[in-house]
């Protein structure tokens, strides 16, 4: 799985977790982008995205993130951890 | 009833919805943040038929709003406000306190509880649900907490016990019992620390639909608008283990029998329901008399027939008999539980009567009432002495109303069932379990011979027999072989149906006409001209008395007679998988 994939993937989770068609996730997003990205919604986000690929971000990992992309590579490095 | 996730509930809020709904205020004072919460009520509430405008004291404001008599609370003017402290701070609060008071501290929250309930009642009408706390392990005195009255164990033990003595005299405060429904899911699937941690959350988002249905029970039973007052329970595998039709009433499960335990646990909670007022009826696919025997002979039953209001037992489909039970008993649908352990049943009840609170039941009766226990099904708001009397009247109106019951077309049901046979002839592997069906089948069983896997192994070689098996698939899974035909072949003209024998659980779907469509082809194949049957009673299969006679065969002494070139085939809703009838 490339970095593309999973922005793909997560722009599929965002637009339904915050109920937004429009929703078009690149690398740079950040959720000063995105209208309904705010502090409650990033927590059900999490929550999907965990699910989605059955990991599980610390605190601090959800803390440090920056932006989508820093998100997409956190996954992957997870899943790479995994296997 | 699968409970909607957080998603789901926050998605309610967005969905246009016109049907008319119950109006109410909610005022929310908590100590965490609880945004999601007011979401996730609002949602469920939705589902349920509430339309909940909700209110939020700011994060921890809880002592301002309810002193200050100008703040956004008395504006509001709500119906029900929910007072939840958490327990996380209270630990924060109990921790700062002095050591010298810390022994004190259960009295002191106590009273504060006490001052709000009073000054909330001095100038609101409305009612208050007050959540008790959820407990923990204690992480400085381990279990010597409990003898140690400084501990915060202690003190939490001790709060939750006397906000039951405060609650007692006080009718308009209804307590939410979050620390027995935290036990039953476990702390960590409570709270997510992550999210405590980061945002001050004390309820994980997988736990919101739960506390949410929770609260929406106590005000559903506060506002009287959803009261759940009837279960309906169905008997074969449900109310006890085995099939009473095909078992017998000595092999049934129930009572101190290897594997009778969880429908002793059932009936001993209906019972219990019973006892509180709740109505108790029986709807089951079984002959009337046989069903009852247990309910009469039994000596290990809890349930007895005047434990039951109103007892529908036959073959008709379920969705329609509960619609019987509810002109009988006068009462709402959304008044009523069924508890059924097969899939169809329970999937038909729910798309025909989307009212009627349906549980998933697991498939293990081991787990039923483990399962039941967390649906939290009866809520309620009062107990009182008439409810007790309440069996005796609906027995009475029973036998007023006729039994006659309106039908309706289940065609369209049927159709959506998506069912496909597999049609063939016995077969070496088919053996053991055609020889079981014609050893344990006595309900739809036309003549009750038993054969041995010989014998049918024998029947296979023989050139003068035919045979079908027919295994039925839909969209709940595959049944297995469900019905059995052996044919004997006389004086090349007549096909002889030695054995017609059919499983009750598919009842009723057409598999019958779909059998005789298969039965008839093989005559002609043949090039026989007739088809015969024969019924021979028994004490269990009156259910097929009249089956020759129903599917159109002709009498003719103790036979019944259907010409091969007269008939054409009509059978519906059930596709053929495979049609290889090779004899």
């Amino acid at each position: 799985m490339t970095v593309q994939d999973v922005l793909s993937q997560f722009n599929e989770i965002f637009i339904d977790v915050l109920d937004d068609e429009d929703i078009k996730l690149n690398l740079e997003t950040t959720a000063d982008d995105v209208e309904e990205w705010d502090s409650l919604s990033h927590i059900q986000l999490i929550v999907a995205i965990e699910n989605k690929y059955d990991i599980r971000f610390t605190a601090s990992e959800m803390e440090s993130y920056r932006n989508v992309g820093e998100m997409c590579n956190g996954i992957l490095n997870k899943l790479a951890a995994k296997v | 009833m699968i409970l909607p996730t957080f998603q789901k509930l926050k998605k309610n809020l967005k969905k246009k919805d016109n049907a008319p709904k119950k109006q109410l205020k909610l005022a929310i004072l908590g100590d965490s943040a609880t945004q999601l919460v007011g979401t996730a009520i609002r949602g469920y509430g939705l589902e349920k038929g509430f339309d909940i405008e909700i209110y939020e004291s700011d994060y921890d404001r809880i002592e301002p709003e309810i002193i200050d008599p100008t703040s956004g609370l008395y504006t509001f003017q709500p119906d029900i406000i929910l007072l939840f402290h958490s327990t996380e701070k209270l630990q924060i609060n109990f921790l700062k306190q002095k050591a010298e008071r810390k022994s004190s501290f259960a009295i002191e929250h106590l009273a504060s509880i006490e001052q709000y309930l009073a000054i909330l009642n001095e100038r609101l009408t409305a009612k208050v649900i007050l959540s008790n706390y959820p407990v923990q392990p204690d992480e400085v005195f381990g279990n010597f907490a409990l003898k140690t009255a400084s501990s915060f164990r202690y003190q939490l033990a001790k709060i939750n016990y006397n906000l039951l003595e405060l609650s007692q005299d006080k009718g308009n405060v209804f307590l939410l019992d979050l620390e027995a429904l935290q036990s039953y899911v476990g702390y960590q699937n409570r709270i997510d620390q992550r999210f405590y941690t980061q945002a001050s959350l004390v309820l994980s988002l997988d736990f919101l639909p739960v506390f949410a249905a929770r609260i929406m029970d106590i005000i559903g039973a506060i506002t009287g608008a959803a009261l759940r007052k009837c279960l309906i329970l169905d008997l074969d595998n449900t109310t006890w283990g085995g099939i009473i039709g095909d078992d017998g009433v000595d092999k049934i499960l129930v009572g101190n029998i290897k594997g009778g335990k969880p429908f002793t646990q059932l009936q001993k909670w209906a019972k219990e329901l019973k006892k509180r007022g709740i109505i108790l009826c029986i709807c089951s696919k079984n002959t009337e008399s046989v069903a009852k025997v247990p309910f009469e002979k039994h000596p290990e039953m809890v349930l007895r027939l005047e434990d039951i209001s109103v007892f529908v037992a036959n073959w008709e489909n379920k969705a329609d008999n509960i619609r019987h039970i509810q002109s009988v008993l006068n009462i709402g649908f959304d008044s009523m539980v069924f508890v059924d352990d097969n899939p169809m049943e329970r999937d038909l009840v729910r798309s025909e009567l989307p009212s009627v609170t349906v549980p998933e039941l697991p498939k293990d009766p081991a787990s039923y009432m483990a399962y039941l226990r967390g649906l939290n099904l009866f809520e309620t708001a009062t107990v009182s002495a008439e409810d007790a009397s309440r069996t005796k009247k609906y027995q009475e109106e029973a036998k007023r109303v006729s039994s006659k019951m309106q039908f309706k077309s289940i065609d369209t049901y049927l159709e959506s069932l998506e069912m496909v046979a597999d049609i063939q002839s016995f077969n070496p592997f088919s053996i053991p379990r055609i020889a079981q069906l014609t050893q344990r089948s006595n309900q739809f069983n036309l003549r009750t011979v038993r054969y041995t896997e010989d014998q049918v192994k024998a029947i296979i070689e023989s050139s003068s027999h035919t045979s079908l098996q027919i295994r039925l698939l839909d969209k709940f899974g595959d049944y297995g072989i469900i019905s059995l035909i052996i044919g004997e072949i006389q004086d090349n003209e007549r096909l002889f149906i030695d054995s017609w024998i059919m499983s009750c659980r598919v009842l009723k779907r057409g598999v019958e006409q779909l059998v005789l469509d298969q039965i008839v082809a093989l005559a002609k194949e043949k090039q026989l001209k007739m088809v015969v049957g024969e019924y021979l009673p028994t004490p269990k299969n009156k259910l097929v008395e009249e089956h020759y006679k129903n599917l159109g065969f002709q009498q003719n002494g103790q036979l019944w007679e259907l010409e091969v070139t007269s008939y054409t085939p009509n059978s519906k809703h059930i596709a053929i998988l495979e049609n290889e009838i090779n004899s």
